[in-house]
């Protein structure tokens, strides 16, 4: 018997001696359960489900929690809302606005923000929710953009989440404009401009969605279905069909010790992926709780309702469209004009966040075309072992950067003390010089970190210890992280796991040290990294020696045997 | 799940493991192999184990207190808003929000803590199972697609597979009908007139309409149509300046008798995208649209000299009326806001 065995014997008592026919209440009613619906492999499987284990592995999660509390604050606000853009004339608590003609839509925001207890806080929780998910989206994306984890086979699970980007960006936008506030009501008009400059069909769309000539009074009702119903519905779906694609391809790892294509290593979701899981979504949810409590987001009253003669200086949308916005702001004046009709530049200028989208969205495929690379992807890539990728992403992100900063260059311009055309100008130089120049950095970054890690492993760690030579020669030791040839060359190959370069620190085997500053335990020594190609069974025996009572997949058979 | 290799152990066997036997037995069977598993704290009741134990059960008993002071402040502290009322109002909110997420980061944290620090540690692979399906089940399952497409006879029977088509493709398009047809709103023309007509005075917002000696030199208001809607109407909002003496305006061609002495009346409404221009210099006698920078120069008849905008402000031609007051002698003579496809250029 094993140790396992005998360790399972002290801990689960004495094995299960029941009585033919006796069943404890909980094995009952499983077994009426799996009589009426056979569950019971379904269920065992999946909560055996693996899950590796990397923090940046709760992105997603972070998105899919929000997504969920912006669900529940959501249906909470409904309640109160009245999508209509009929006049009222307000004469509820907020004294200022008193007697003024607005919306009802506007008025019932005023109503949940001041007459509804507790109801100011759902309406800002559900705002940080709508800015985070978004963020998490993002950030979530960059991370499965630059490990490589989009590669076949999870293609169609990429161009899913960036559809949830999308859906998620435009979800937000209107519903940011369901309150009909002057400062909302200047995003929609800008909006508005932009769908008519659409060629040909443009001002049939903009009559299309307005229902009329802008603002009609139908835009409001439509946005709220759409915000309602229709998109978190849509968006629902997909979340579904990105988490089910997730389960049945299962999560990519990064290479590590006992980590092959061919398996995943992590944690079962019972127990305890499951409960920090579980916990991180009441993580989330704090956290959206203390910021909707502790900072004010999206004060309607004092923005006023929407008219179209007025506005705001610094006018800001949401983060997520300051993107558009820049691009409106830094595209030059070049309208195309025939005689009898016209392009604006509005419509050449969103152009280029088009083309960018659609790239993104066709990215795994083109990457796929051009590397030639037809393989199936389990484990995932350093940024630095793929440095175009790396650099385009980079060159993506600068671009993407230039233009959420040249949304707010009115903004930076007042508080820097800079010209406002200087701004406009250093945003369209910036735009063109910069993701180039980024992309170039980057690429020589990824080559620098690829060669020192191989001179790492042919010449091992530098140890800062100095030795004179009798030659009066001054060296630095190197301590060597495995084998070494005839000519003191590690032989060790490199992996694509992390390689340490500090005494002390364990590379590929990182995420086995406990303690998030620095080590609080005494660990096994680093195994070899190059896991990648090795079976099981070929795991450093390290490992397995750390447990009281190790074992392999082998012995945990045999102890079900004996 | 079961990868084959393992063997199900008999019912007897079964009845003789131990509850975690049977544990292990399952995850095999799902071809998950449990490589290192140990319990946290081999030996009961050290002090770590105890520490630990507390320092989650403090955290769990957070949220209880949380959820205490969050009812408590909800009932409890003054939530009405009242202007210039020190009434404690503004505690509300934050009150709400520090109870609850204090709540919330306590379940959280003492579950991640739980799990982190009491629960086996475990180090588990998974079998992956990702190989393309067999050549078998691959050659069957599309021998079944086609013999079944075949078996309808789709192909073969032209006559009905013509007519189907024929019928499903208009049914889909008689569908698409009332969802699109009845969203479509023909535009006439609005986009080419605004509700200024010969005659309609200049009002300001509230209502009262303007006279020359109303307005100091360089200053600026927003007047709209006296007509109903004309306040929020999106195309009428119309900028009235009285310019300093002495400044002269370059105008454009056809448009020299727009302006009333010393008064210019221009489009509020951005060539650009339509946000309200709304920033007036009054010593350069720049107007700046405050969304996309635009800037336009009154001086040059507001013609964009710098920014995404690339037509000049549209003037409405103004005079006054026998009672002194401001009126429009036509409506605008070129489209109003951001420009459109059908939109001229003469």
């Amino acid at each position: 018997m094993t140790d396992t065995a005998s360790r399972a014997r002290q801990r689960g008592g004495t094995p299960p001696v029941r009585r033919k026919g006796e069943l404890s209440p909980l094995a009952k009613a499983g077994k009426e359960l799996d009589e009426r619906l056979p569950a019971a492999r379904g269920t065992r499987s999946l909560l055996n489900k693996v899950f590796p284990d990397h923090w940046s592995f709760m992105l997603g999660e972070i998105a899919l929690y929000s997504f969920i509390i912006l669900l529940l604050t959501g249906t909470y606000l409904t309640f109160f809302f009245d999508a209509s853009m009929g006049d009222v004339v307000y004469n509820g608590t907020y004294v200022p606005l008193r007697g003024i003609t607005m919306s009802e839509a506007f008025s019932s925001t005023l109503k949940i923000s001041f007459d509804v207890r507790g109801g100011l806080i759902m309406r800002q929780i559900h705002h940080w929710a709508a800015l985070l998910f978004v963020a998490a989206m993002l950030v979530h994306m960059l991370r499965v953009f630059f490990t490589g984890a989009f590669r076949k086979p999870r293609e169609t699970n990429w161009i899913i989440g960036s559809t949830l980007l999308m859906l998620g960006i435009v979800e937000g936008f209107i519903g940011y404009g369901l309150p009909d506030d002057l400062l909302s009501g200047t995003g929609l008009r800008i909006t508005q401009g932009i769908i008519q400059s659409t060629p040909i069909v443009g001002t049939w769309l903009s009559y299309l969605i307005f229902g009329g000539e802008y603002p009609g009074t139908e835009i409001i009702g439509r946005f709220y279905i759409l915000h309602v119903l229709l998109l978190p519905g849509i968006i629902l779906a997909l979340v579904a069909v990105h988490i089910a694609l997730v389960t049945v391809q299962k999560h990519t790892q990064f290479p590590g010790p006992g980590r092959t294509e061919r398996n995943v290593l992590g944690e079962r979701v019972l127990p305890t992926y499951g409960a920090k899981a579980g916990g991180f979504f009441a993580i989330v949810f704090g956290v959206l709780a203390l910021m909707g409590g502790l900072f004010q987001i999206n004060p309607i009253w004092l923005y006023g309702p929407y008219t179209p003669s007025q506005v705001t200086s610094g006018s800001q949308p949401d983060w997520y469209f300051g993107a558009f916005d820049g691009i409106v702001r830094l595209w030059p004046a070049w309208e195309t004009r025939f005689p009898d009709y016209t392009i604006p530049a509005a419509f050449w200028a969103v152009q280029i966040p088009t083309i960018v989208i659609v790239g993104m969205m066709f990215y795994p495929m083109i990457e796929r075309k051009l590397t030639k690379d037809n393989a199936h992807h389990n484990l995932l890539q350093r940024p630095r072992d793929v440095p175009v990728r790396t650099g385009l992403g980079v060159m993506g992100l600068l671009f993407y950067f230039v233009l959420v900063a040249s949304g707010g260059n009115d903004l930076i311009a007042t508080k820097f003390q800079i010209s406002l055309n200087a701004m406009t100008w250093i945003g369209r130089i910036a735009l063109v010089v910069l993701p180039p120049l980024g992309y170039w950095i980057t690429y020589r970054i990824c080559l620098g970190l690829q060669m020192h890690d191989r001179t790492v492993l042919e010449h091992g760690i530098e140890t800062g210890i100095i030795k004179r030579l009798p030659s009066g020669e001054f060296i630095e030791v190197h301590q060597p992280l495995g084998p070494v040839d005839s000519h003191g060359h590690g032989t060790l190959q490199y992996a694509g796991a992390p390689v340490p370069k500090k005494m002390n620190t364990f590379g590929g085997v990182g995420r086995r040290m406990i303690g998030f500053f620095r080590p609080v335990a005494e660990l096994p020594p680093p195994p070899k990294t190059n896991g990648d190609a090795q079976p099981e069974d070929a795991r450093p025996k390290e490992l397995a020696g750390t447990s009281s009572g190790g074992s392999s997949s082998d012995s945990s058979v045999d102890s079900t045997e004996d | 799940m079961n990868d084959g290799s393992a063997t199900e152990p008999t019912p007897e066997q079964l009845e003789q493991m131990s509850r975690e036997e049977q544990m292990l037995a399952g995850a095999q069977a799902d071809g998950v192999h449990i490589l290192h598993r140990r319990d946290r704290f081999p030996v009961p009741g050290t002090k770590a184990e105890k520490r630990a134990e507390r320092q989650v059960a403090a955290l769990f008993g957070l949220t209880f207190l949380g959820a205490l002071a969050f009812m408590v402040c909800y009932v409890a502290v003054p939530w009405k808003f009242k202007l210039g009322d020190n009434n404690g109002y503004k505690w509300y909110t934050p009150a709400l929000g520090i109870s609850l997420g204090v709540a919330l980061l306590g379940i959280g944290c003492g579950a991640v803590l739980w799990a982190k620090k009491l629960m086996p540690e475990e180090e588990v692979a998974q079998d992956r199972h990702d190989d393309p399906s067999t050549e078998f089940d691959m050659q069957t399952t599309g021998s079944t697609i086609v013999q079944g497409l075949v078996d309808t006879g789709l192909g073969r029977r032209k006559v009905l597979t013509r007519s189907l088509g024929l019928g499903a493709g208009a049914f889909g398009l008689a569908a698409l009908f009332p969802v699109v047809g009845g969203l479509i709103v023909r535009p006439r023309g609005e986009l080419d007139h605004t509700l200024w007509r010969k005659g309609v005075r200049l009002v300001q917002v509230d209502g009262t309409p303007l006279r020359p000696e109303d307005m100091e030199p360089g200053s600026l208001a927003t007047v709209f149509p006296n007509v109903p809607d004309g306040t929020t109407n999106a195309y009428a909002p119309t900028m009235l300046i009285r310019l300093r003496p002495g400044t002269v305006i370059k105008t454009r061609k056809g448009q020299q008798n727009f302006q009333w002495g010393d008064y210019v009346a221009y489009s509020k409404i951005c060539t650009h995208l339509g946000c309200p221009v709304s920033l007036y210099e009054q010593q350069t006698n720049r107007i700046l649209c405050p969304c996309h920078q635009s800037q336009f120069d009154v001086l040059q008849d507001a013609k964009p000299i710098f920014g995404p905008a690339t037509r000049p402000l549209p003037q409405l031609p103004i005079t006054v009326d026998a009672d002194g007051y401001f009126i429009a002698r036509s409506d605008y003579i070129e489209p109003v806001g951001p420009a459109f496809w059908e939109r001229k250029n003469p």
